[in-house]
Parts: structure tokens; sequence; C-alpha cells
């Protein structure tokens, strides 16, 4: 029996690795790896989670493993703050680990076995990877799970495409483990001992520490997808399988908050406030960036991939809060703006992955990811369509769901901030808040669009009438992240309580002590500044089962089913609702300045006329492309040299000789 | 005195479910008048909602539970945010549930709900009036919350009730930040409850329409709960405002039972007065083009942030 919470981690993310080798006995066959290794590692995906939330009242506990290269043994550290991530990824693993196993089937790609071995490894690095106390074991960790998610962002290899958007995500993987490498060089303040411990107590400058900030935020907001380095996000979410896009955007994007935590709040010590401002601006940015993206996609995985942008930017504008009111000194708010953001944490691991799912099995029925040729799933797949419509509202941020009660904790933090000592801040942040709510009221209109065009109307494809509901175990798995939406959004206290931990940990101080009243919510000092979500939920039950009553008892219940009506329109067919694109036009219309939007009108006499329009990423084409043209230009001048003669290149030793032995004598 | 809070609330509840649809009478009968028109009853609207619900419920083929369970939806959540307003006393029950931010939540809910079933059914003309809805929305949510966010920041608390209690006792002092924001929040009113420059309540042209291209699929119970929780949303909406702004008169719990006696009346002036005003705004402004009306929006959300730097920077 693991005496330790550490223990217990290190033996679960183990029996991942050797679920994931065991994929390997029978690497074709759908049915082992499906039915038999998939449910057992949602096991101990749940079994982690427990763990986590058993460890977080825990004392830290550290390990050394002595495994590797000579003279660096790996150092293991686990305290609240490793916990409450090992939770995430464990809760979501649960539910995304069943719905992956009846989700994986024999394709084209790689082979389920195989496949499998990925899948594991890329959960035992990110467990690794929130475990690990020193650089080394860490950035071994890291790369790992950029490698095995690479693997699995390219499950389809045969298709270009898909070759392409995992190139671009291994690209900026690596461009942001370099900043990461560098920003453990700078931590180490001279010491050149790479364990953790050494790095807390080396005392870095002010400009080395800034340095380190910057270097942290700018290979963690790589991985997480903070704008400009955002792009290769809504390119590998829809290449990966769902499971995978789950695990990517609803956990792995969480491992680099986990990051900027750990290196901001924990190894730096105290950072002073002008951070948290850098911090809050790109979270802001993002935020707003995201979703106005997300508004105007047509493919319904690239779409939540946006949408992740907007989620991460949201969790960064609550860490920035959270380190300008640390900087200032006022402990009860910045504890507020951290719970917030790590609150959200936990939401989006929920919603986002229970999204994915659902996209997964709406993939699998109809084969579709364009929206253009979805819609009307409600009737054939009730299931998927009434578990994914709870994911859609909370993350539109919908009271009594979980997105708002992150969305309400920032605001309230927001709000309150009162006396910050500079004046501009305090001018600031109001505008923020500001900034929120727009972004919380735009995920609502892109929620609506999403649900709306693939579940909801006619179906656009004749195909789509006989579209199949779920299996079993992909039902099990949604309900299950499901049951986390609502569980989230309707007892928050008990979950503030486990947050206000970590917050004592990294901050030094708590939230005030919430859990006075178990439903009440009341986080400020404020008067009156209260939710209690539990009573909430039940009198809108209450109202709704009563009203519901009321009809019936004084009415009647007759319904007669009739055409629709439309006005009297007869001639009614699929084509006449609202394409993806039409709903999108309102967002178009209004912030067409942040779009490059390329349109092709047919002419008035064009015999077949041709309407096509692509919306791109101003930020690809006015920073990405030109840096690749100029890479390429300049490995353009270098193969002038490169003649693939070998006469040539004994040529060229030669002369080099030459030039030498000139310099020397 | 918990019975009094709790018999407040009861009264509460009841009166905005019973004089909602009086409320849009009331303005209805306004406008006729403004307009040279003979009046319409006062009371017609509810003889519409009952002839409805004596009707047998028409619902199209492909029609989901979804679509059949909307209209409960929306009428509850417009229940639950007159519960939450403090429009005759301050000292409710339920106003610890939820404050000014979940009250907004609510609002956002029943709008989406009342969005994804317009688009259920897949017609043309049910999905541009949930496009339309949620255009309108996304703006109008925000500029809401921004207006309810100056107020908070004047009393310290995201409570509306609180909010209410405090403002009422402030001697009767021009706040230059509430009245950027009164003005946000009339554009923000006009905007949600479909009323002239935005949508206009009376139109018989589909093109034009934003809520009731919404409803066209409905029919019977359903428009029935449909058509009074929208006058409940005007009534609510109207409340909010009252509170926000000119909530002198309001019972905060020192009088007693005597307090209702006051708050009730004053309330019903205020409304008077307020349904009046209505009437005379769209009398005298012309529709917008729907591609203005984001114009507006922006303008209600910009007036609500400015009120906010108001605040900040003369601190009142």
């Amino acid at each position: 029996m693991p005496k330790t919470p550490l223990d217990g981690a290190l033996v679960l993310i183990a029996a991942w690795g050797i679920i994931g080798l065991a994929g390997l006995l029978r690497p074709h066959s759908v049915r082992f790896v499906g039915r038999v290794l998939f449910p057992l590692s949602a096991l101990c995906g749940l079994a982690l989670a427990v763990v986590a939330v058993a460890g977080m009242a825990a004392p830290t506990s550290r390990a050394l493993l002595l495994v590797g290269l000579p003279d660096l043994p790996i150092h293991l550290r686990c305290d609240a703050l490793a916990c409450l991530f090992l939770l995430v990824l464990g809760a979501a693993t649960t539910g995304i680990s069943l719905f992956a196993g009846g989700y994986f089937r024999q394709g084209h790609g790689t082979a389920p076995g195989l496949l499998c071995l990925q899948y594991h490894i890329f959960l035992a690095s990110m467990g690794c990877v929130l475990l690990a106390d020193d650089a080394y074991a860490f950035m071994v960790a890291w790369e790992s799970m950029a490698l095995s998610s690479y693997f699995l962002v390219t499950t389809q290899h045969r298709l270009a495409e898909i070759r392409r958007a995992g190139f671009l995500y291994l690209l900026i993987a690596h461009l942001g483990a370099i900043a990461i490498l560098l920003s453990f060089g700078v931590l180490q303040g001279g010491s050149w001992q790479f364990t953790f411990d050494s790095m807390r107590a080396a005392h870095l400058s002010a400009p080395w520490a800034t340095a380190a900030f910057l270097l942290a935020l700018l290979g963690f907001g790589a991985k997480a997808g903070l704008v400009p380095l955002h792009v290769w996000l809504p390119e590998a979410h829809p290449a990966a399988p769902s499971p995978v896009s789950a695990l990517m955007s609803g956990v792995m994007l969480k491992t680099a908050i986990y990051g900027v935590l750990r290196v901001s709040f924990d190894l730096l010590g105290a950072p002073p406030w002008w951070w948290g401002l850098i911090a809050l601006g790109v979270g802001l940015g993002s935020a707003f960036y995201g979703v106005i993206f997300t508004a105007v996609q047509t493919d319904m995985k690239r779409l939540l991939a946006w949408s992740s942008i907007e989620n991460i930017g949201i969790i960064f504008a609550g860490l920035g809060l959270a380190i300008i009111f640390h900087g200032f000194g006022m402990g009860a708010l910045a504890a507020l703006a951290l719970v917030a953001a790590l609150y959200h944490c936990l939401n989006h691991a929920f919603m986002k992955s229970l999204l994915f799912c659902g996209t997964g099995a709406v993939l699998h029925a109809t084969g579709q990811r364009n929206l253009g040729r979805l819609g009307g799933l409600m009737r054939g797949m009730p299931w998927v369509a009434w578990l994914t419509l709870i994911g859609a509202l909370a993350i539109a941020g919908l009271p009594p769901l979980n997105g708002f009660v992150s969305e309400w904790l920032l605001l309230q933090a927001f709000l309150f901030a009162g006396d910050v000592p500079r004046a501009f801040v305090d001018m600031l942040l109001p505008v923020g808040a500001a900034i929120v709510a727009l972004c919380t009221a735009l995920a609502g209109y892109a929620m609506v669009k999403f649900y709306g065009v693939i579940f909801l109307g006619q179906p656009r494809e004749p195909a789509l009438a006989d579209a199949q509901d779920a299996g079993f175990l992909e039902r099990a798995g949604l309900v299950w992240l499901a049951a986390g939406c609502v569980a989230l959004g309707v007892l928050p206290v008990q979950v503030i309580g486990m947050l206000n931990t970590v917050c004592r940990g990294l901050l030094g101080v708590s939230l005030a002590d919430p859990a006075t009243q178990w439903w009440l919510l009341a986080p400020t000092a404020a008067r009156g500044a209260s939710y209690a979500p539990p009573v909430f939920m039940a009198m809108s039950a209450l109202v709704i089962v009563l009203t519901l009553l009321a009809v019936r008892m004084l009415y009647h219940r007759r319904v007669r089913r009739a055409p629709p009506w439309d006005c009297g329109y007869v001639r009614l067919d699929a084509r006449m609702q609202d394409s993806a694109e039409g709903f999108g036009q309102p967002i178009r219309h209004i912030f067409e300045p942040f779009f490059l939007i390329r349109r092709e009108l047919p002419g008035a006499f064009d015999r077949s006329p041709r309407y096509r329009m692509e919306i791109s990423d101003r930020i690809w084409r006015y920073a990405y492309e030109p840096v690749a043209l100029l890479v390429r230009r300049v490995a353009d001048l270098v193969t002038v040299l490169q003649q693939g003669r070998i006469s040539t290149y004994l040529m060229y030793s030669f002369v080099t000789l030459l030039v030498l032995l000139g310099v020397v004598l | 005195m918990r019975t009094l809070h709790l018999a407040t609330q009861g009264l509460e509840i009841g009166a905005a479910i019973g004089a909602a649809p009086l409320f849009v009478g009331w303005v209805n009968q306004c406008r006729a008048w403004l307009q040279n028109r003979r009046a319409p009853g006062l009371l017609l609207p509810y003889r519409g909602i009952r002839k409805l619900f004596h009707k047998d419920a028409v619902l199209a083929e492909h029609a989901s539970s979804l679509f059949r369970i909307t209209p409960y939806m929306v009428f509850g959540a417009m229940v639950l945010v007159a519960a939450i307003i403090p429009s005759m006393g301050t000292r409710l029950p339920l106003t610890v549930a939820a404050d000014s931010i979940a009250l907004v939540g609510l609002l956002a809910t029943a709008r989406m709900f009342m969005s994804l079933a317009a688009m259920d059914i897949g017609t043309a003309f049910g999905t541009l009036g949930a496009r339309r809805e949620m255009m309108v929305g996304f703006l109008a949510e925000p500029a809401l919350l921004m207006v309810i966010f100056v107020a908070a920041m004047i009393s310290q608390t995201t409570s509306l009730a609180a909010i209410a209690e405090h403002l009422s006792s402030q001697t009767l002092a021009l706040y230059p930040s509430l009245a950027f924001t009164a003005v946000a929040f009339t554009l923000v009113l006009l905007a949600e409850n479909a009323r002239i420059p935005v949508d206009n309540p009376a139109t018989h042209l589909e093109l034009t329409m934003i809520h009731e291209a919404m409803l066209l699929e409905y029919s019977a119970r359903h428009l029935a709960l449909l058509e009074w929780a929208a006058a409940l949303k005007l009534f609510n909406y109207a409340c909010i405002g009252i509170a926000l702004f000119v909530p002198w008169g309001v019972a905060t719990g020192s009088q007693g039972p005597a307090g209702l006696l006051v708050s009730v009346p004053a309330l019903a002036l205020k409304l008077a007065a307020a349904g009046a005003g209505l009437a005379l705004i769209e009398t005298v402004s012309a529709k917008l083009r729907v591609f203005r009306a984001p114009e507006l929006m922006a303008t209600a959300f910009l007036f609500a942030v400015l009120g906010l730097l108001v605040h900040l920077l003369l601190g009142a």
C-alpha cells in the first residue's frame, strides 16, 4: 500500500505505462484494446483523481529515483499544486479513456495497439511533468509529452494535411521547449544545480528574474496556445482523433498553466506586480482573439480549438490578476483571482473534453467534421445531443453549470479590486472585466451556433437521417464528463476548499473560509455578494416543474403534429436553414478588421455560379509566413554550396584548411 | 421578521407573474394614445394568453424535446429573475442564492434556450431570428453587466438587493456615473425586449422580426408561456432599472410591514411612469436596420464603460 500520495501517483503512472505496453500484445485487436485496456486506463485515472484529492491535504512528499544517467537521479515532489493538476489529469482521463474505449476502431492509420501505447505514454508523461522536481526530469517528461502527442496527432498520417498540422505542432512545441530550457538556465542562478530546490534557493536579481519569467511565459505560452503562439492549436486539434484532442485541450494545455504557476509563484518566489499586467494583457487578448475566431469557424473541431484559446486566455487573465494583487500585497484578492483561474482550469478540463468527445461521436456517426454537412442529429443521437448540450451551456458560462462559477469568481476579483496603488491599473481592471463579460457573451453566441447547427434543425445531408447514437462505453465517458460539469457547478464550496490548499501553498494566503455554509459561495467581504448554486438549481427545478404541472392541471395536454408552418411556405427544405457561415455572418461583419477574408463571388452571367469564402488568421499571414519565407530564402542560398559531388566537398575542405593555415601562420 | 421577508418574496413573485401582462397592456395603451389611436383594452394581453392556453398545441413533425421544454425553461428563468430583483423589498430570502451576475446569467440562459429552440425546426425564419437574437444579445449582455458593475462598485457589493438598499439610503444626489449608465441601460432594455428601434413587437413583416421570428413555430400553451415570459422580461427589466436608478421607497426591512404599504404603491407609480416613458421612446423613434442594432448596442456598452471610468475618476 503506498504511503504518500507521491507513491500512489507513481504506481498509477507506472500502471498506465504497463497498460500501454500491453497494447502491443495484440496490436490489431480493437476488442482487446478498446474493451479491456482503455477501461482499465480509465480506472487508473479515477484512482489517480482519488489519490490527488487525498494528497491535497497531505504534507509535501518527495522521492529520489536512482534511474537514468549516472549522477543525475530523478527528483520527484508532490505538493498541493501538483495534486490539483493530477486531479485534472485523473478526472478528465477517466471520462476520456472510457470514451476512447468505444471510439478507436480499425482504420487506415496507426494500429489500435500502437495507438494505445502512444496514448498511455502521453498520459504517463503528463503525470511525470507534474511530479518532476528538477529541470532534467521536467524537460524529459515535457518532451516525451510533446513527442507522444505528436504521434497521436498524426494518427491519420497518410493525409498530407494532417502531416502538415503535426509538423507545425512539433515546431512550435520545440520553440516553446527551448524557451523553457533557457528559463531554467536563468533560474539556476549560477549555482549550476538544476534541482527545483536549488532554484528556489537562488535569489535572482530583478532583471534576471524578469528574464526567467518572460522566457517561461513564452515557453509555456507556446504550449498553452496564447496569441500569437496559438497557430498550431486550430491545426493540430482537428487533425487528432477526438479523445486525443480532448486530452490535449482538456489536460495538456493545463500542464502549461501548471508550468507558469510553478515558475512564477514557486521557483521565483515573489513576482512583482507588473508581470501580472503582462499576463493579464496577453490573456485578455487571447481570450478576445480566440472567441471571435470561434464564432466564425465552420469545422466543428477547429471551432472548439479556437474556443480553447479563449479559455486559456481567461485562465491567464486570472493568473495575471493574481500576480498583480499579490505584488501589491492584497492577499485576499490575489487568492480570489487565483482560485478563479484554477477553478477555470478544472472546469475547462471537463467541458472541453466533453465537447471534443461529443464531436468525436458525431464524427463517427456521420463521417463529417464540416458544420455545413451536419444538422438535426438530436433525433438520431439523443444521448450525445443532450450530454453535449450540458457542455455547450457550461462553456457559455450559464448558471448553474460550472463555467459560470469561475466566471463569477473572476468578475468578483475584477470588481472589488478597489484600491490598487497605481491609478492606471485601477482604471484598467474594470475594462478587463468588460472584456471578460464580452468574451463570455460571444462564447454563448459561438456555442449556439455550434450546437444548433450540429444537433438542431433538419439534416443537411440525406445520410444523416440514419446516424446512430454512441455506444455504451462512449456514452459512459460522456456521462462522466457531463456529471463533472454539473457537480463542479453545483458544489463550488467544496471545490474551493481544495483550491484553497493550493492557494495557501503558493501565495501564503487563502480565501476567507468559504465553508461557513456548505451551499453558499460568498468569497468576498462584500455584503450580499453571494451565490448559492444548490438553492439556485433547486429553485429553478421547482419553478419549472410547478409551471409544467400548473399548465397540465389547469388546461389540457393535447398535442397535434403537423408540417412546420414557416409562415405558410410549403416547400421548406434543409438548405434554407442558416449554414455555419450564415450564422457567423454578424460576427464577421462586426469584427471584420480582425479577420483576413477572401471572397470568391459569382458574376452576374456565370453559368455555374460559385460562392466561396475563406477566413484566415492575420497573425499567420503577417507574422509567420514572412518568417517562413525568410528561412526558405536563406536555405536556398545555402544550397548553392551543396553540389552533391564529393570532389566539390573535398575542395571545400582543402580551401578551408588553406585559409586556416594562413590564419595560424 | 422572517415571515415578513418570506411574505415579501412571495408577494413579489406573485405580483410579477400577475402584473406583467398588465404592464404590457399599459405600455400598449400609452402608445396608442400617443399615436392618436383608440387604445385596446388594458386587459387585452390576459385575454390573448387565456385564449392560447385553451387551444390545441400544434408541433412541427420533427420538433425535438428541446423545443417542447424551452417555453417552461424560459418562463421559469423569468420567474426566478423576478424573485431576485428587489422591486418591493430588499430583504428577500432568494437574493442570497443569486446576485446580479447570476441574474444576468439567468437572462442569458433564457436567451440561449430561446435561440436553440428557434433553430430546432430548421426553418429559414427561425434560424434568422436566432442569429439576430444572439447578435443583439452578445452585445447587450456585457452592456447590462457593465451597468450593474457601476452600481456594484458604488455600493461595494454585487447583490442587487444590497445595491438597492445602499442607493435608496443615500440622499437624492446625482451620480454622474449612474447618469451615463442609465442611458446605457435604457438602450439595453429596448434591445433585449424587442422594442423599437431594434425590433418591433407589433410587426407583421417577417423579414424585420427578431423576437417574433423565433416564436413562429410555437402555438397554444407553449406560445402562451413564451408571450407571458416576454411580458415578464419587460416587467423585470423595468424593475431592474427602478432598483438601480430610482430605488427610493423600497422596503428595506427596518420599517416592518408598513414598509410594504409604501413600497407597493411606489412601485406601481414608478412602473406606470416607466411604461409611459417606454411608449414615448417607441413613438418618437424609428426602427433601425438590423445591422445598425449592433452599433446601438456598442454605444450602450461604451456608455456603460464610460460610466465606470467616470465613477473611478470622480469617485461618484
